[in-house]
């Protein structure tokens, strides 16, 4: 059975000279789940990261991984497998002996080396320098270097870098696979929509500030949804824009309405007589809600809601 | 601690340099083994005798040139053992399998003294095997049944070992490699020959030049290149190894205390 371990960032600042990388960050991961870590390059996700895993000394405050620092677990790499980036190897080191290196100081046999270049799919490739490595095989290597300690806890940073789309739902399925095992599960992304059909929570950062916390519903609650409608009549789609109160922006073929369900529409063009030849919902807009949380503090900013 | 020392070996043993770097040095040590041997036995005819007296003592200057001569190699590549894990930045995933900053640098001071070990034999072998034969047809023969000759030899492997673990250190200490190796090239090839020869020059300085790193292992191995041609006198053994130790001590302090303790990120 895994061991449920959490993982409580508490007050962690980061002060570079004058520089506040991170500031008075805290937030909660918990197990059982994927966590998405988000925020523009340059906020301060992997300074934080680098905090978390004892990397990088925080100017105050504390990161903790099952209620113990990093560096204080007992084999720490046999309980928090983490890939920082795609770029640390040897480039005159196999894939297999990359890992050969560090599985000693891990506790794993060299056998659990093979394991893992087969889990995700670089066997073929074990004996091969990383020098002639595509960035997607790094990234697949980085992973590899995380799971040979079978972890509790998985952070990556930036995991679907340089990988391809069949890549990227690959290791969706594999991050979902591991929070399904009860791993504690933390990724960081700069782009949401990377990571939005993978994660149960989010934690978002900016400017090394903590905007937002909850889970993937509760960011969707911020996001206004979005409808497209079309018909034979574009003034009268407008004057029942217009009758409700509603906003609505041009699209090719038809208007998009915003901050009204795709349900209320179809009523009130029914209820108007308005012929609709198109009502279709255009989802929440996640990603704008995410632009407007880390573009502008002045922005209205959600605190709070810690991750569920 | 032997996690980390065999993690470390694996490191070293899992790229080519290592064994590159041997060959280079087996191939210089047994150019300027043979090509001493060769200079200091060999009569041409027409031009002056040989100048050396032959004997014990010229086997002894030339089987010692594997320190001052091969140094650099020990040095450099106990460089790489710090240097190559900040060029490629594996110090990261170094530092996460063992996050403690003094295991690691006990790590690979402990593998630079085996590769010094490896070096040392192999390079103290080259030295000999370029040398030895010509001293046995040209010269007064070979001298290698002799104790003070074996323990010469012996010696040699040791400082040898010191090298490659100063190298390390200094590699702690300057993590950038290509500063690294321009420095541990200057220093070896240019700047402390000059020195202990111009420092030598003069009483007041003569002291000072006892100290310098190439002159405490020329003590270690107990006869000198520089000094058979009387520029220098030499420390003691045992104070020729304390100088050499010591400076292994200080750059290792400076590596933990001050690289070491930095945020790697």
């Amino acid at each position: 059975m895994r061991t449920a371990t959490d993982i409580t960032v508490d007050g962690l600042t980061k002060q570079f000279g004058a520089t506040h990388a991170v500031e008075n960050l805290s937030f909660q991961v918990r197990p059982g789940a994927v966590t998405g870590f988000l925020g523009p390059n340059g906020a301060g996700k992997t300074t934080t990261l680098r905090m978390l895993l004892g990397l990088v000394a925080p100017t105050s405050g504390q990161a903790l991984i099952g209620g113990r620092r990093y560096a204080d677990i007992a084999t720490p790499a046999a309980t928090v497998g983490a890939a920082l980036e795609a770029s640390n190897f040897h480039p005159g080191r196999s894939g297999l002996n990359h890992l050969r290196v560090y599985a000693p100081q891990i506790g794993v046999p060299d056998s659990r080396c093979r394991e893992v270049l087969e889990l995700v799919g670089l066997a073929e490739a074990a004996g091969r320098k990383v020098g002639g490595y595509s960035m997607g095989m790094r990234q697949r290597l980085g992973l590899a270097f995380a799971l040979l300690g079978d972890p509790d806890v998985v952070i990556l940073d930036e995991p679907a870098n340089g990988l391809d789309p069949q890549g990227i739902v690959w290791m969706r399925h594999l991050l979902r696979t591991f929070a399904a095992e009860g791993r504690t599960v933390l990724i960081s992304s700069h782009v949401l929509g990377e990571v939005q059909h993978t994660v149960d929570d989010v934690v978002i950062i900016s400017r090394g500030e903590l905007v937002h916390a909850s889970s993937l519903d509760g960011l969707r609650a911020l996001a206004q949804p979005k409808v497209v409608v079309a018909g034979p009549d574009p003034a009268a789609l407008s004057g029942l824009v217009a009758q409700h109160g509603w906003t609505a922006a041009e699209v090719s073929g038809g208007l998009e309405v915003h901050a009204a369900t795709a349900a209320e529409i179809g009523a009130a063009a029914f209820a108007a007589g308005v012929e609709l030849h198109q009502l279709a919902d255009a989802g929440v807009g996640l990603e704008e809600v995410f632009l407007q949380l880390t573009s502008d503090p002045s922005d209205a900013v959600s605190r709070g809601g810690a991750a569920a | 601690m032997s996690a980390a020392f065999r993690a470390e070996l694996r490191k070293l043993l899992s790229t080519k340099l290592w064994w590159l770097l041997l060959l280079v040095m087996v191939a210089y040590l047994i150019f300027i083994g043979s090509f001493m041997a060769l200079a200091l036995t060999v009569e041409i005819p027409g031009a002056e005798s040989p100048m050396a007296p032959g004997g014990i003592d010229q086997a002894k200057m030339i089987y010692s040139l594997t320190s001052p001569i091969g140094y650099v190699f020990p040095l450099i590549i106990g460089s790489l053992l710090f240097t190559g894990e900040f060029r490629h930045k594996t110090i990261t995933a170094s530092l996460l399998v063992e996050p403690s900053r003094t295991v690691l640098m006990l790590a690979k001071l402990a593998v630079a003294a085996v590769v010094g070990l490896i070096y040392g034999v192999v390079g103290t072998i080259s030295t000999v095997a370029g040398s030895a034969p010509l001293l046995h047809w040209r010269g007064t023969g070979t001298f290698l049944q002799s104790r003070e000759v074996l323990v010469l030899l012996g010696m040699s492997v040791l400082v040898m070992v010191l090298w490659a673990v100063l190298g390390t250190a200094i590699g702690s200490v300057l993590t950038n490699q290509v500063a690294a190796i321009i420095v541990i090239l200057a220093f070896t090839q240019f700047v402390e020959p000059i020195a202990r020869f111009a420092f030598a020059a003069w009483d007041a300085t003569a002291s000072v030049a006892k100290f310098f790193p190439g002159a405490a292992a020329d003590a270690i191995v107990g006869t000198s290149f520089f000094s058979q041609g009387g520029a220098a006198d030499l420390l003691g053994r045992p104070a020729g190894a304390a100088v050499l130790i010591g400076y292994v001590l200080i750059f290792a302090l400076i590596g933990r205390f001050v690289t070491l303790r930095r945020d790697i990120g």
